[in-house]
């Protein structure tokens, strides 16, 4: 039954093909418009790590002085060199790193190639674990080496591609802003959307190339970058970031159950109310430890634009519907007489009803289809923008059924007023009036 | 032209015409938005930054290795590239209008700070600075060679003479007396205005304090700095084209990032504003395709009508209607169901305005859009609709005897 009533619907919808085309039309540019900036806003939003993300938690400290009170509420995001290191060493959680970003001028051995500049990371040995950020050779580097200050260096796969034809490049050099270091690890390519572990170098920022043991990072001098709070006597020498009344490092820590987080949450404090009973805070003690969705979703990540144009985009949705609706009213009462025949020659209301229905999901897998294209033409013009985040505007398996979905959906809803109303025609009305 | 007939013949077709005047509706108060966030955007980019754009590259630099001090490289380069054929003047700075990315600090009048301050960016300069950028001077004189001075990121900028364009010292000096008053960027070390430019912008596109701009007479020792290099006119291509090669026969020891490395101020410009020019081709777009949309709809349910009544439009002209009469009918009635569709949209498009303003950074929609939307979409009904009706007013008085 249900093939006969789709070849009815096709055949109906051939007879007036321009109110066809133009139904069609109106729910794939619908369909197309809504799944185009749905899916940016599904990437932009997305989670940075699946299946860890839940775990993976931020403390918040607040060492500033009683001075700065532009942000009162606001915890600073960042931590100074010494809580960060008494933090990482007090090592409560299952796993911890302490970060900063920089930027690294690399030299090639091939001097013909100019240096150039990559985004870097100096980090602490958890780093990879915590992130499960995957290597193609060799490992990360140790805490010892943190300690050390070893001068050892992993690099990300375009960067070992650039210098060393994607070779296993590990035990050799890599020459950084004047300091040698050894190659321990390559990674496969991996970035992190939103770039949540440092929204300050952007927030959908492209993936580090060269990470290197926060020491050592200091040792060597290599160039910080990012951002810097200060307070107090606001000198901010680049040698002196360590005594520094400035917060400049991003700290993380990996927490596996909620007894875990509890007992985290306890320490922190503790920590907090000791800074302030040695003099060393001068606010009350206050901490946070937001997980990594809490703390984007704090941070606003997702831009105010990228809402506007999916509000937009249903906005205009909504009127490509109410469109269909008056265009399949206009279709389906002109055939009051072919339903009046039917009804007369014994089809139920209910039969009738649902051939119209046939009719109105046919238009909303020709306009899911339509959609999709326009959708993927959409998506291919947000890609040619500039920005750092356009590159990641794919449509993946979840929306592609979303598209669908949403398209039949909608033409069913579209179809069930006209649908209704002209099933309920009565039939001796219609054939009389021929 | 009688109303009443109309509204009767209305209430026969009650889903048809609500759709319809839902449709008006809605398009009215999405367009009457998005034109506004048009209008917003389009305002934004056309902002001026006080500076000559015509003939400027800025160059992004950053020296490799760490030596103990990266001023002599700096004043070697901008020596190299003031002799460069082409050049006219050049400066090293941290910052430049439209960068989105600089430096900025509170101007305060009290030496011991306090409340009265204002927000303000700092750019570093030379006396190369305001020839280079194409900056007015309107009071005042410019800085001399001599009151250069340097410093490193350890130390805080405070120097003894400072130029600030007009906005800044009307914040800070009401009173219109600026030009000699001295000014504290760090606590107890007053910094004297000898100098108010007409306006330059700050490096962000995104702040209040847009017009508030400091220049100091200094060079910030640090390996990362740009070059902003005015050319002879007519000469900016040779000059973007050469002014790698030329730093780096001065020194090979730097990298100009590949992206963005070297670039005209019109590519400046173009970058800053591309969110706001791709929102406002998106938004036209969308209500381009929207009216679009809706006029089709009109004309299909307009069509089906005129199709479901021939025999009674047969009938009126059998008893008498002219031509004229039947087209005026159709495009009144139409009329009739738009002024709904635009009354609801109106209150629509306020709501949803009252709504964005909680929830994304704009203005009040101003009621001008609103009447505009209102004209547009009750002529764009009347266009719509005429077709039909002209159909409508073709349908020969025979058609009343016949029986379908």
């Amino acid at each position: 039954m249900f093939g006969y009533y789709v070849e009815l619907a096709v055949r109906s919808l051939r007879r007036s093909k321009a109110l066809t085309a133009l139904m069609i039309l109106a729910v794939a540019l619908g369909i197309g418009a809504s799944i185009t900036t749905l899916t940016v806003l599904h990437v932009l939003s997305g989670d940075p790590l699946p299946g860890r993300s839940g775990s993976v938690f931020m403390p918040q400290l607040d060492p500033r002085d009683k001075e700065r009170d532009d942000h009162p509420d606001e915890l600073p995001t960042q931590v100074t060199w010494t809580d960060g290191m008494n933090l990482l060493h007090a090592a409560r959680a299952r796993r911890q790193a302490l970060m900063a970003a920089g930027s690294a001028p690399v030299q090639s051995d091939d001097l013909a190639i100019d240096p150039f500049i990559v985004p870097a990371r100096y980090t602490t040995a958890d780093f990879f674990a915590m992130f499960g950020v995957p290597f193609r050779y060799g490992q990360g580097w140790t805490a010892a080496d943190d300690e050390s200050r070893a001068r050892v260096a992993v690099i990300g796969a375009e960067l070992n591609d650039r210098l060393f034809r994607g070779e296993n490049s590990v035990g050799r050099t890599l020459h950084v802003d004047g300091a040698d270091l050894r190659i321990v690890g390559v990674l496969h390519p991996w970035r992190a959307v939103p770039h949540f572990y440092d929204l300050n170098t952007g927030n959908y920022s492209v993936g580090e190339e060269v990470f290197v043991p926060l020491g050592t990072s200091r040792a060597a001098k290599l160039k910080r970058s990012g951002s810097i709070e200060c307070w107090g006597n606001k000198s901010s020498d680049e040698d002196a970031m360590e005594t520094a009344n400035c917060v400049w490092l991003q700290f993380w820590v990996q927490l596996d159950d909620p007894a875990a987080v509890a007992s985290y949450r306890r320490f922190l404090d503790g920590y907090a109310h000791e800074q302030v009973a040695l003099g060393r805070y001068q606010r009350p003690a206050r901490t946070a430890l937001p997980d990594v969705m809490q703390y984007l979703d704090q941070q606003r990540v997702v831009p105010s634009d990228v809402r506007l144009q999916v509000w937009l985009a249903l906005g205009f949705f909504v009127v490509c519907l109410v469109n269909t609706v008056g265009l399949m009213l206009a279709k389906f009462m002109r055939r009051a007489g072919e339903v009046g025949v039917r009804r007369a020659l014994g089809a139920s209301r209910r039969s009738v009803f649902a051939q119209l229905l046939t009719e109105a999901a046919v238009i909303g897998l020709a306009g899911g289809v339509g959609g999709w294209g326009l959708a993927l033409l959409g998506l291919a013009m947000v890609r040619m923008q500039p920005a750092a985040s356009s590159e990641l505007a794919h449509l993946d398996v979840t929306m592609l059924c979303t598209t669908f979905v949403v398209s039949i959906v909608a033409a069913l809803a579209a179809g069930v007023i006209p649908a209704w109303r002209t099933c309920r025609i009565a039939p001796a009305l219609q054939l009389k009036s021929q | 032209m009688q109303i009443r007939p109309i509204l009767a013949a209305l209430r026969r077709h009650k889903a048809g015409t609500i759709l319809i005047a839902l449709q008006i509706a809605l398009t009215l108060a999405i367009v009457c938005n998005a034109l506004f966030i048009v209008h917003e955007r389009v305002e934004r980019v056309r902002r001026t930054t006080g500076m000559n754009e015509a003939n400027i590259v800025a160059v992004q630099n950053l020296y490799v290795g760490s030596p103990s001090t990266y001023l002599p490289l700096m004043k070697t380069d901008l020596q190299a590239l003031r002799s460069m054929p082409g050049v006219e003047d050049a400066y090293v700075t941290n910052a430049y209008p439209l960068r989105r990315g600089g430096w900025s600090t509170t101007a305060q009048r009290n030496p011991d700070g306090g409340k009265d301050g204002a927000q303000s960016a700092l750019y570093f300069g030379d006396e190369h600075t305001l020839a280079t950028l194409g900056v007015k001077l309107i009071a005042g004189r410019n800085f001399t060679s001599g009151e250069i001075t340097s410093f490193d990121r350890n130390q805080e900028p405070a120097p003894a003479q400072i130029i600030v364009t007009k906005a800044l010292a009307d914040k800070l000096f009401p009173e219109g007396n600026a030009l000699g008053k001295s000014v504290y960027y760090v606590k107890g070390r007053p910094s004297t205005i000898i100098g108010i430019v007409e306006k330059l912008t700050v490096p962000w596109i995104d702040t209040d304090f847009i017009d508030n701009v400091t220049i100091m007479p200094m060079m910030l020792d640090s390996g990362y700095q740009h070059f902003v290099i005015r050319t002879k006119p007519g000469q900016q291509d040779a000059v973007f084209k050469s002014v790698a090669n030329t730093l780096y026969g001065v020194n090979r020891m730097r990298v100009l990032p590949e992206k963005n490395g070297v670039r005209t101020f019109e590519m400046v410009r173009a970058a800053a504003y591309e969110a706001d020019r791709g929102m406002a081709v998106l938004m036209s777009v969308v209500c381009g395709v929207l009216l679009a949309i809706t006029a089709a709809g009109i004309v299909g349910l307009s069509s089906f009508w005129v199709g479901q009544r021939r025999k009674q439009i047969g009938v009126r002209r059998a008893l008498g209607a002219r031509k004229s009469d039947i087209l005026g009918y159709f495009m009144t009635e139409n009329f009739l169901i738009a002024l709904a569709g635009v009354v609801v949209g109106v209150v629509l498009a306020l709501g949803m305005n009252q709504w964005m303003l909680t929830q994304f950074e704009m203005q009040r929609l101003s009621f001008t859009y609103v009447l505009v939307g209102v004209v547009v979409l009750l002529g764009l009904g009347q266009a719509a609709v005429f077709a039909p009706a002209l159909r409508a007013s073709r349908v020969s008085p025979v058609e009343a005897t016949r029986s379908v």
